[in-house]
């Protein structure tokens, strides 16, 4: 009997824990999620509403009347802001930059892996070494050469281009062909009489589809978010703004702030990627321990 | 018969050249991209500034960012860089303390299988979002809940309640603390789910051996799970001060009046950063002290980084090397002996 009150009382105290912590997590989640649902809210009041009920958990019905004085009216918060051509860009640079990192990604690893020469273990742990060099470190270099002598400002080529060599994807997908790409395979395929770019492109990258499709997703939610090397780069063609740089720039207008405008731009901003994330948040929450890449 | 003669041949073929042919892209673009841009930061540091940018001036810009200057100019660098870098500490010890505790917390709830918590999939969803919006988002975001501006939130609160307006941007600790709140909401998240597969790789049957020997949860965490993910915790700290080192957006955009830095928001990155893209540096760039100040950050970096390399080395080829050692020391004591005729 008294064993039983021991499990009991034992069972009792798990319980009790179980619930302090369900408490601190829905805490926790609470801070995540109330300052977006505040943010989407208070898009939709227009700004006298806001000026005396700065904090909104209903939606109101002023989106539209916000999304107007974003860009115009009196009180235009940047007349330049352009949604469409926001994401339009964004888009383009992202979406270029991802298929480049990955495949050139998946070539280098291929080649690391498959084939033996010479200079194979120093390539790699070079791009080991690399591998935690900062861009801010080389940007003063890359600014003086894109922009100075190369005369590259507002173009889209060093913002697209260098997503060619992504050391930390290349280690990744080394990793990955490492643990779960058999080399027999590609013997098999030369006797098979495939040539050696064929059986890259038309076994070695199907089989690594897992990899790939989680190190597309996070390149492009890099490439998306990335407003240090886009602002360096794009000086003064508004046409060629990206979703961030537009944000920057509405929230610049410090003289005749319009919350209601302010709010619907950030929330413009932010709804795309948040719903890009909530399907394939599977993907990603799986991934980011495997890819470990930390900004 | 046929094929085994087609397998020899293939064998005796050398695909080398096609290892070269892969890797190449890569390296070109690399190098053009990257390390150029790093070669020329570096040339650039021993340069002048501005309209002098082609005069040689060897380590000036150095000594101007370390010990000031004559002048009113070097002397208001220096004092900007040497805060720049305090900035930084301070930014990333306040940020990494709570996210540490934060993630290690969690990590070890979300694994613990005496605990049942609900919805723990639904929680690492919603704990990781704040991390993949674009940092702009977040600081514009938090800047229309609490900033400078008398529309900001915060500061109408304040005004019905009868208060004066906080310029929350000025006060050093508000919005030191504000950044700090932001980088950790941003990233808890993600060092939560590292610490996670950082633990779930910890063999169960200690787990399993330490609840039959009847540890306590408390002794459980200090005498396995602690020590265990010790190296997770050691690689997550010093990323993450890699990461620190270049914090860039938040404390750059936390700022109603854009490019107006405040000083005790200036991290180092933001200070290269103006140095040739903010006000009328952009039409008259400072490369010289830009350079100077990125090549100081890169060394500090390099030094960190050398311990990240050497834990993502694959461990089989530390062994490999270690091997390899041990014959040659065997071989240098064979020679040794064969000397000494036979005697040690």
């Amino acid at each position: 009997m008294e064993h039983v009150g021991v499990k009991d009382n034992y069972m009792l105290i798990q319980r009790i824990k179980s619930i302090g912590c369900f408490i601190v997590c829905l805490l926790l989640a609470a801070i995540c999620l109330v300052p977006l649902w505040v943010m989407i809210c208070n898009a939709t009041w227009d700004r006298f509403h806001l000026s005396t009920t700065p904090i909104n958990f209903i939606p109101g019905g002023d989106f539209a009347e916000n999304f107007y004085n974003i860009s115009k009216g009196e009180m235009a918060q940047f007349p330049d802001f352009n949604v469409f051509t926001g994401y339009r860009n964004s888009l383009i640079i992202a979406g270029c930059s991802t298929i480049l990192t990955v495949f050139f990604s998946a070539m280098t690893a291929y080649g690391l892996t498959v084939y033996n020469f010479k200079i194979r273990d120093g390539a790699y742990t070079l791009i080991l070494a690399v591998m935690m060099i900062p861009v801010q470190v080389t940007s003063t270099g890359f600014v003086q050469f894109m922009v100075g002598t190369l005369g590259l400002a507002n173009s889209y080529i060093p913002l697209i281009l260098p997503a060619i060599a992504a050391p930390a994807v290349v280690f990744y997908m080394r990793q990955y062909m490492k643990s779960s790409f058999p080399l027999d395979i590609v013997e098999a395929a030369r006797i098979d009489g495939c040539g050696e770019f064929r059986t890259f492109i038309s076994i070695a990258i199907p089989m690594c589809k897992p990899a790939i499709a989680v190190q597309a997703i996070f390149a492009f939610v890099a490439n998306w978010n990335n407003y240090y090397t886009q602002n360096m780069i794009i000086l003064s063609d508004t046409d060629r703004y990206t979703m961030p740089i537009m944000i920057q720039n509405v929230l610049g207008q410090d003289k005749h702030p319009d919350a209601g405008a302010q709010y619907a731009a950030v929330a413009l901003s932010i709804i795309p990627i948040v719903v890009i994330y909530l399907c394939l948040s599977k993907f990603i929450v799986g991934g980011v321990a495997l890819g470990g890449v930390k900004e | 018969m046929m094929a085994s003669t087609a397998q020899s041949r293939i064998k005796s073929i050398s695909y080398a050249k096609y290892g070269y042919m892969f890797i190449a892209p890569f390296f070109i673009v690399y190098a053009f991209f990257q390390i150029w841009p790093l070669i020329n930061t570096f040339i650039l540091s021993f340069y002048g500034n501005g309209d002098a940018a082609s005069e040689f001036v060897g380590l000036e810009n150095y000594q101007t960012l370390l010990f000031g200057g004559d002048n009113r100019r070097s002397r208001a660098l220096n004092d900007t860089f040497i805060q720049s870098f305090i900035n930084t500490v301070i930014l990333w010890v306040g940020n990494f303390i709570p996210q540490i505790f934060l993630s290690l917390l969690l990590a070890v709830w979300f694994t613990d299988s005496k605990l049942h918590i609900p919805g723990k999939g639904f929680f690492k969803v919603v704990m990781y979002l704040p991390n993949i919006i674009t940092a702009v988002s977040v600081a514009a975001l938090f800047m229309r809940f609490i900033s400078n501006s008398q529309t900001s939130a915060v500061n109408i609160i304040l005004a019905q309640m009868g208060n004066e307006p906080i310029k929350f941007e000025n006060d050093p600790t508000w919005s030191r603390g504000i950044v700090m709140f932001i980088q950790t909401w941003m990233w808890f998240g993600n060092t939560m789910i590292m610490m996670m597969s950082g633990i779930l790789g910890i063999n169960p049957s200690l787990f399993e051996a330490a609840n039959i020997d009847g540890a306590s949860s408390g002794q459980t965490l200090r005498k396995i799970t602690l020590p265990l993910l010790k190296p997770m915790v050691v690689y997550t700290l010093i990323t993450s001060m890699i990461g620190g080192l270049q914090m860039f957006d938040i404390p750059f955009l936390y700022h109603t009046a854009a490019g107006d830095i405040k000083d005790h928001l200036r991290t180092v990155a933001v200070f290269i950063y103006e140095q040739f893209r903010a006000g009328n540096n952009v039409h008259n760039p400072q490369y010289g002290v830009a350079g100077a100040a990125s090549i100081m950050l890169f060394i500090v970096t390099a030094i960190l980084g050398i311990f990240v390399f050497r834990m993502n080395r694959d461990q089989d080829e530390v062994r490999k090397k270690k091997e390899r050692k041990e014959l040659v020391k065997e071989y240098k004591r064979q020679q040794k002996l064969a000397k000494n005729g036979g005697l040690d």
